[in-house]
């Protein structure tokens, strides 16, 4: 007990280790050092009101850390010496798996790049040291997530090159665009759009359900990533709540700012989690909540909770919620229709929905699923089942702003497509919603620059004049292995005879069933 | 409207001991068993003190030692040494 008396307690403890290591500057000045603090209009006046709650110094960080990644990696260990890729509940699972590595983790890595970059750029230490901490976080959960991913690669496809992809297959510009539109703003902009409106506001749907699902498919290095990267995640939601309410306590010039701000992070984090939704809906085998029941948890419930604290500094709940949701009951299976029918150009197998998936469909969308989906489901079953398996061979028409095609319906309507469109300097431009138009119409000279993947491959960017081209040799995507319909293929067949304990010779036929 | 905070841990050994001493010193708190991982949410204000994880354990606690554990959290953060709590204003 002696010993404890003698230790700094956590508040003296923070003082000296982070606001006691920064100085100020004498022969340079302040804003000559920190250029970027000023030209979005946000006004501090004082950081040293910056709180950072959990009051972590590098040292206890480096102690914690360095306990969950023992745990972490023991884990895939075990994992991989006991085949448990053969335990999951089924191989379409796996097709979860490959969305997440090329879409989720470079946005790791990515976050990475933006903490290091905007930690740079505050006058403030306690941000600085906060900004460092997150991105040393978030390079960790790349480096976890490939990882624990690499054991699949070896005995599925379509993992082989995800980083490539990433920054080239048409429907992950929908994640990629959402980063870099927040890393290319300044560093006021990217901790509303990343620490509070994606991390604070969003992130639990997506690692959340998406953890507990992996959990209940028997994916046990998955999960375990999971929870390792989402105990940090604890850290960097604290950080986004008081990020914003610093912001909003510096100057009442900030509150118009942040709300625009909100407004649309909100909505562009809304439309990426699209792609989460239909993981949930239709690629778990195993499923543990419907999208809409986790968006009534994780945004309803907790978002209201939320947005009724910060009434007091003038903030209202983002612009466009309503259409938000009451887009639960729908988004998940018209972004599942459009996977299924340009699955020719995934790095992922999809397929319909078995009978009793329809069932769970039908129960946890009791207004939606039987009435405007159901049919075009069982049509297309039946057409895959007489040998005419649908593929769409016309390119969709994108969203200048979210990248994704405009698949999307009316609020009021759901049989009509929400499609917007405006001219701006003689050219027209086209939108999902009038959330991502409101986007467009603040900052067009950003959007107009938007690298859209149907635009760039109609100009002859894409390393061919037709799609199968672009797909093999400009996605690296190996038709007919990784892409196309999961029945009948090699993912398939492996699967079956993994459950048939047919023995296998050696690792290097693994993938050559095609 | 009600304004629910909430804490999720992994469902393990640690998380046992949180949960226990959790729902001595919030009574009022509803825990929620999800495939790997526990919630606890309750109106407005849940606390966590280091004195009953203590006792619970039987061993010195840090506070921040729930850093490994934790999955999610829901509310304003105020930690110190004795005690971490999340609440609504």
């Amino acid at each position: 007990m002696a010993i404890k008396n003698k230790k700094l307690n956590l508040k003296d403890k923070y003082q000296y280790l982070t606001r006691d290591m920064a100085w100020e500057p004498t022969y340079q000045k302040k804003e000559d050092i920190y250029p970027d603090e000023r030209f979005e209009g946000i006004k501090i006046t004082d950081w040293s009101q910056w709180e950072d709650p959990f009051r972590l110094t590098m040292d206890a960080y480096w102690k914690y850390q360095a306990e969950k990644e023992k745990k972490l990696y023991a884990i895939f260990d075990a994992f991989a010496q006991n085949n448990g890729h053969q335990n999951i509940s089924d191989a379409r699972y796996v097709n979860s798996l490959k969305l997440f590595l090329s879409g989720v983790s470079p946005l790791e890595y990515a976050a990475f790049q933006g903490y290091a970059r905007v930690g740079r750029q505050f006058s403030g230490a306690g941000a600085r040291v906060a900004c460092q901490m997150q991105a040393i976080d978030e390079l960790r959960h790349s480096q976890t997530q490939q990882h624990a991913m690499s054991h699949y690669n070896k005995h599925f496809n379509g993992l082989h090159d995800a980083a490539h992809q990433h920054d080239r297959i048409w429907f992950l510009s929908v994640p990629k665009s959402f980063f870099d539109d927040a890393r290319s703003a300044g560093p006021f902009e990217f901790l509303t759009a990343i620490s509070f409106s994606f991390e604070y506001v969003l992130t639990n749907l997506l690692f959340v359900p998406f953890m507990s699902g992996a959990a209940y498919n028997g994916d046990m290095a998955t999960v375990t990533f999971g929870f390792s990267a989402q105990s940090d995640e604890a850290r960097h939601m604290t950080l986004g709540l008081e990020v914003i309410k610093f912001i909003l306590e510096q100057h009442e010039d900030n509150v118009p700012i942040i709300q625009r701000w909100i407004d649309k992070w909100f909505w562009r984090g809304f439309r990426l989690l699209s792609l989460v939704g239909m993981m949930m809906d239709y690629m778990l085998p195993n499923k543990v909540m419907s999208w809409a029941e986790a968006w009534e948890v994780y945004y309803e419930q907790n978002g209201g909770a939320l947005f009724k604290d910060l009434e007091r500094y003038g903030i209202r709940p983002p612009k466009y919620q309503d259409v938000a949701n009451a887009a639960k009951n729908h988004v998940s299976h018209q972004a599942w229709s459009t996977f299924y029918q340009y699955s020719q150009a995934t790095n992922f197998h999809t397929w319909m929905p078995e009978e009793e998936e329809m069932a769970w469909l039908s129960e946890k969308y009791p207004e939606t699923f039987d009435k405007y989906y159901r049919a075009r489901f069982e049509h297309w079953d039946k057409e895959h089942k007489e040998g005419r398996r649908f593929y769409n061979n016309t390119l969709p028409q994108l969203c200048q702003v979210c990248q994704i095609p405009v698949i999307f319906t009316e609020k009021d309507d759901p049989t009509v497509f929400s499609h917007r469109q405006i001219k701006h300097e003689g050219e027209r431009y086209h939108f999902c919603s009038d959330g991502c138009c409101d986007i467009f119409k603040n900052e067009p000279e950003k959007y107009i620059q938007a690298w859209l993947p149907v635009h760039q491959i109609y100009q002859g960017n894409c390393g061919g004049a037709d799609v199968a081209t672009v797909v093999e040799k400009y996605y690296h995507i190996n038709p007919g292995v990784d892409n196309m319909e999961y029945h009948g293929s090699p993912d398939h067949q492996r699967w079956l005879d993994i459950k048939g304990l047919k023995p296998l010779k050696s690792n290097s036929e693994k993938k050559s069933a095609a | 409207m009600s304004q629910k905070v909430f804490i999720a841990f992994q469902d393990n050994d640690n998380a046992r001991y949180l949960v226990d001493a959790v729902m001595q010193d919030n009574p009022e708190a509803e825990v929620q068993y999800q495939p790997a991982m526990i919630r606890i949410e309750a109106e407005k204000r849940l606390v966590i003190n280091r004195e009953t994880m203590e006792e619970t354990l039987g061993r010195e606690w840090d506070v921040q030692e729930m850093l490994i554990d934790v999955i999610s959290i829901g509310g304003n953060v105020d930690e110190d040494d004795d005690h971490f709590i999340l609440q609504w204003n």
